[in-house]
């Protein structure tokens, strides 16, 4: 560990810099009208910890870039249920009845994004590439009125980078650098969104010291967070528990 | 499950075919999974980020991090890799997935789909839908044939707003299998039983026969 710490001196990293160890500090920047991007796919991969923060800061107006909504009381839902989104960059979003009546009142704003443009917009975002094409879409209503080019006979739909002021993400394991490794489908939509953030939160079930995680299996490097936190009692809720010899019909 | 839709899964199980890799939509295409396990080398993505869904797991191996795109518990195969949302859809995008096969609201005779959205219902998403109709090299579409009001599926044009337009290879319904060719819509097949006329009466698009 000394000759780990005496190399991170040299190239002047301060190691520490990045850990934090209260979850309402590590939000308490996120101010109202902030536009933030978060991770995971249902309630699979998301920052649970810094949600639940958000939501007992209790700021308002929050543009939220994320591929679902959570339920009626987890996951983004529980942001919703408080009146704290303004608007939703999503592409399915059927989870959840506090959703649909803040929708229908026009309380709450949506843009339907397919889920592989969003993916891309979102690494666009991060990657310094303002915008691109894809044939996703054409033909479709998410296609009018909007701009389009052809490519070798086949036409394609213009779709711009998303960059987020914070974005908050779930990982298995993280080092003081913000060096972070998923486990499993639990990788979703995070790393993106840690691209796109211009301030990453990232929260981690273990944080573990400089130079334990194999550099070859990091799949964020630390380069695209800036905090990083631990936390603990994770619910890990499950949407839909199906076992073996189950029969879906 | 009822008649028509068990004729749907049995006729839509055999266009999975050894060393595909294939996406399945939710719903009624999930249930073609367990014909899967019997052929060599077939690969099943998930787009959140799983290619190589194994069957569902045993009571408590469930994992909150090891979901499908249903958002159900299932498990790995060996050989599987995990990837982020991004990569998953340069798989689906990029051309790489043989076959996706979808669900399906309306189907048009030049190969149009609706699946995502209903006027004046709650619009939940399009989800992958999408990108998978653009992507996969072959998209095959299964759906009953007529609605509750039976009413046909298979139409002239969507009434519905569209998935992708001339995305269809192929649509099998309870009644059919029909193709989409540069020389249009042609019936392929007929599910056991059922007479051409049937078919004919339950079916506003126009075809051609091609068995």
């Amino acid at each position: 560990m000394g000759q780990k710490r005496e190399l991170l001196s040299l190239v002047g990293v301060s190691v520490r810099d990045k850990v934090l160890d209260s979850f309402s500090g590590a939000v308490s920047d996120i101010a109202d009208g902030a536009t933030i991007a978060v991770g995971g796919f249902g309630l699979c991969g998301i920052p649970e910890k810094l949600i639940a923060a958000l939501h007992e800061a209790g700021v308002r107006d929050l543009t939220a870039i994320s591929n679902n909504c959570g339920v009626d009381d987890f996951g983004l839902g529980i942001l919703l249920a408080n009146r704290q989104l303004r608007k939703m960059v999503s592409s399915y979003v059927g989870e959840n009845k506090i959703f649909e009546q803040q929708y229908l009142s026009g309380e709450l704003e949506v843009e339907l994004v397919p889920q592989g443009t969003l993916a891309e917009r979102l690494r666009a975002g991060g990657a310094g590439i303002p915008a691109f094409y894809t044939a996703t879409g054409v033909g479709t209503p998410i296609a009018e009125g909007r701009e389009t080019r052809d490519f070798g006979g086949r036409t394609y739909l213009l779709e711009h980078a998303l960059q987020a002021d914070f974005a908050l993400v779930k990982a298995w394991r993280g080092d003081p650098l913000g060096n972070l490794v998923y486990r499993d489908t639990a990788r979703n939509f995070n790393p993106l969104a840690a691209m796109a953030g211009k301030v990453t939160i990232a929260e981690v079930e273990e944080l573990v010291d400089v130079g334990e995680l194999d550099p070859n299996q990091i799949h964020t490097s630390g380069i695209f967070v800036q905090r990083i936190i631990k936390g603990t009692d994770y619910a890990k809720r499950i949407e839909r528990i199906v076992l073996a010899g189950a029969r879906v019909s | 499950m009822d008649d028509a839709r068990t004729r749907i899964v049995k006729r839509a199980a055999r266009e999975l075919a050894d060393g595909m890799n294939i996406n399945l939509g939710i719903g009624l295409p999930t249930l073609l999974a367990e014909y899967a396990g019997g052929l060599q080398g077939v690969m099943l993505q998930s787009e959140n980020g799983l290619l190589g869904i194994g069957p569902y797991p045993q009571p408590g191996q469930e994992s909150a991090d090891l979901i499908n795109a249903g958002k159900e518990t299932v498990t790995a195969v060996p050989g599987a890799s995990f990837f982020d949302s991004a990569e998953s859809f340069a798989m689906i995008r990029g051309g790489h997935i043989d076959l996706a096969i979808l669900g399906g609201m309306e189907v048009s005779e030049a190969g149009d789909l609706a699946n995502w959205m209903v006027p004046g219902k709650l619009v939940k998403g399009m989800g992958g839908a999408m990108d998978l109709v653009n992507g996969a090299k072959r998209v095959v579409v299964m759906m009953e044939h007529v609605n509750k009001a039976v009413e046909s599926k298979v139409r002239r044009e969507c009434t519905l707003p569209l998935t992708g337009r001339q995305v269809v290879h192929r649509l099998i319904t309870d009644l059919a299998v029909f193709d989409f060719t540069p020389a249009g819509m042609q019936l392929v097949e007929l599910q056991e039983g059922v007479a051409l006329e049937q078919v004919r009466e339950q079916t506003e698009a126009r075809f051609s026969l091609a068995i």
